[in-house]
């Protein structure tokens, strides 16, 4: 079991996780989102290769109304 | 043409705007048309997990085929959050590199933290984002972040979402002044005068959003602004009569009048 915070919240997934089985897992496919792991962007092009490990921080973002 | 000219693109409006607190995305891009602007501020804020992916968003309103996307650092109190929010704005908006640097320094003024800001700015230009920024009135300040390589500086009218209005337009016309890259007012217009009077001392451009989201028919108000910027500007442009303190100059013929 791996164990990781998603914006600032823990989640834990029974099966080892890449970034791109995370976004289907989250139902953000489709979604247009950008995501930071550990402090870096993870490019929308590495998705598939970026393996979660357990204690990694993800921000997952999108654009939203604001001045 | 009178364009506005940011980072070597030309736009035909001068009229910037937020696309925060409206009731609905509806609303957002009605109010957005009614505007005429073409660069268009969006925040960058964590999705909500769990959250139905065919909900409409605010993509969906304003087509960034259509508009220019500003994304900001709205909520951001240190450099280092600044720069990581532009940095998920660019991977966001596929390469996007022109954005609204905003540094706080306190949640209930929002008065911006130049020392934060200047942090920020310098990782930023560094790593090729286009900075137009939001800071305070000091001409100072100003013109260190133009010296650094923002591609516009965008000092604050009054406080953001007051509706003060231009509360120091000395100060702001020395920025104006001795810039070389374009001046926007960002923050405090309250009603379309405000948006003329900082188009008449010369700015470049104005950005708002709470003016118009926050006025009782935003998208009135919207074609408001959008006509108070152009007559400011071209005010501006025509240049003023200079004022005569305590001297009236009759607009009439000064003989012939009748019984004379």
């Amino acid at each position: 079991m791996i164990e990781v915070t998603i914006n600032g919240a823990a989640q834990h997934f029974p099966q080892p996780i890449n970034v791109a089985q995370l976004v289907v897992e989250l139902n953000l496919l489709g979604k247009r989102i950008a995501i930071e792991r550990n402090g870096d962007i993870v490019p929308r092009s590495q998705f598939e290769a970026v393996a979660l490990v357990s204690g990694d921080q993800l921000e997952i973002v999108v654009a939203v109304g604001g001045g | 043409m009178d364009n506005l000219n940011i980072a070597g693109r030309e736009y035909t409006s001068r009229l910037l705007v937020g696309t925060g607190k409206y009731q609905d995305f509806e609303q957002t891009r009605l109010a957005v048309e009614a505007s005429g602007a073409e660069i268009v501020t969006v925040a960058i804020r964590r999705t909500n997990i769990g959250q139905d992916a065919s909900q409409p968003s605010l993509l969906d309103a304003l087509p960034p085929s259509k508009y220019t996307y500003l994304p900001n650092t709205a909520g951001c109190y240190t450099a280092d959050d600044a720069v990581r929010t532009l940095r998920l704005a660019r991977e966001l908006l596929d390469g996007h590199d022109l954005v609204k640097l905003e540094v706080l320094g306190d949640p209930k003024s929002l008065y911006p933290n130049v020392v934060e800001t200047i942090k920020a700015a310098e990782v930023l230009i560094k790593e090729g984002f286009k900075v137009m920024v939001y800071t305070s009135d000091d001409p100072i300040i100003a013109k260190q972040l133009e010296q650094m390589g923002c591609v516009a500086v965008m000092p604050l009218a009054s406080l953001i979402g007051s509706g003060m209005g231009i509360l120091n337009p000395w100060n702001l016309q020395i920025i104006i002044n001795e810039a070389k890259v374009p001046v926007i007012v960002d923050a405090g217009v309250g009603t379309a005068s405000d948006a003329a009077i900082a188009m008449e001392l010369g700015c470049a451009g104005v950005l708002m959003n709470t003016a118009i989201a926050g006025a009782q028919n935003p998208v009135l108000m919207a074609s408001a602004m959008n006509k108070a910027v152009q007559a400011g500007r071209e005010a501006f442009l025509a240049g003023r009569m200079p004022k005569k303190i305590y001297t009236a100059s009759p607009s009439s013929p000064t003989s012939g009048v009748i019984g004379s």
